[in-house]
């Protein structure tokens, strides 16, 4: 099955507050994710103004030659963004899966300070398990 | 007449059977409010009002200076004491409802009865299930444990690195309280992470360590 190689989330004043990487091909030093997370968060917030069509919430996907991005945005400006092989399916119900888990292990949590980085074992240990559980398994939501 | 018709509605009121009211309760919203509430024990002014009050002007000073966490087993202290004593009042209530529900007003008057009562109605009606397991501690005869794989109230909660050793189970271990000294029982208890082999979260031991008066009584009454 095709791979994640990395996944960012981003709070709503475009600070990352997680960086997760799957395997070499997406790895990053600290630097350069941070730049890109505010990059896509400009990037995001630019595209809502450009766009032709009305009503339109921001960038969801962009394919490029190696890589694909898929971005979720929450309601509060909370933006979930995974890079991934080109062609790899149902990204968007990862997203919305992995958003749960944030509000569950995250938000529930009283050590966790709103938008700072997240430092939380128990969204971790299931952020892992997610991401290597059989996609089949995240098909029936 | 007003007056008249409003005293016959509280008769009425009063005449009404007592209802058990809805038995089930968004977990969601649950663990927001006790996240709130252990966070509420974290503000820094009760703290520094509390060291001021207990521990003099020189653990003040260290704590202004070199940040909270300077004094971090005295905060670490207090913030379970008061997290523990949320839980007290909740347990004291608690008693009173359950023996008046479940058990037709009965009294517990030995050690393994109101164990018992806590480990299966208390937990039943609290979390839905009953404890996993009650054991006797087997260094200390005053030692009895209630374990539990995850407490519900730790479910979504991660303890950071720095704090070690707190857990917010106290509040579990204050209902506990609650219930055993409303009951004649009066005991210390306390809550302890458990690491287990092979699992990556540890178990929960609730610790209760009961007063020397209820272990005589207890040999008395045979």
């Amino acid at each position: 099955m095709a791979a994640i190689y990395s996944l960012y989330i981003i709070n709503k004043s475009g600070g990352l507050i997680f960086y997760k990487d799957y395997g070499s091909a997406g790895r990053m030093d600290t630097n350069d994710t941070l730049r890109v997370a505010s990059l896509w968060h400009s990037m995001h917030a630019i595209s809502q103004q450009l766009s032709p069509v009305l009503g339109c919430a921001g960038i969801e996907l962009l394919e490029a030659d190696n890589f694909d991005l898929h971005c979720f945005q929450s309601l509060t400006g909370t933006k979930f963004f995974v890079v991934c092989e080109p062609g790899t399916l149902h990204m968007e119900n990862l997203l919305k899966y992995i958003y749960e888990l944030y509000t569950d292990y995250v938000l529930k949590n009283p050590f966790y300070e709103m938008e700072m980085p997240i430092r939380c074992e128990l969204f971790d240990i299931n952020l892992s398990q997610a991401i290597q559980k059989d996609r089949v398994a995240l098909l029936g939501r | 007449m007003i007056g008249a018709s409003k005293i016959k509605q509280y008769s009425n009121v009063l005449e009404k059977p007592l209802s058990k009211g809805k038995q089930e309760v968004s977990l969601s919203a649950f663990a927001f409010l006790f996240s709130e509430l252990v966070q509420y024990n974290q503000t820094q002014v009760d703290n520094i009002a509390e060291l001021e009050r207990r521990y003099g002007v020189i653990l003040l000073l260290q704590t202004m200076f070199l940040g909270p966490w300077a004094a971090g087993s005295e905060i670490v202290h207090n913030q379970l004491c008061r997290l523990e004593d949320a839980g007290y009042a909740v347990g004291a209530r608690c008693l009173e409802l359950l023996c008046h529900r479940e058990k037709g007003n009965r009294r517990e008057t030995r050690l393994l009865g109101i164990l018992s009562f806590v480990h299966s109605t208390v937990w039943k009606v609290l979390f839905g299930k009953v404890a996993d397991s009650l054991e006797k501690g087997t260094e200390h005869e005053d030692e009895y444990m209630i374990s539990e794989k995850e407490l519900l109230v730790n479910r979504f909660i991660s303890i950071p690195k720095d704090m070690g050793t707190f857990n917010c189970g106290a509040f579990v271990a204050g209902i506990v309280r609650g219930v055993l000294d409303s009951a004649g029982f009066p005991a210390v208890v306390t809550a302890h992470f458990v690491p287990m082999e092979g699992q990556q979260r540890p178990r929960t031991t609730i610790l209760i360590k009961f007063a020397e008066e209820v272990l005589r009584r207890e040999a008395r009454l045979g």
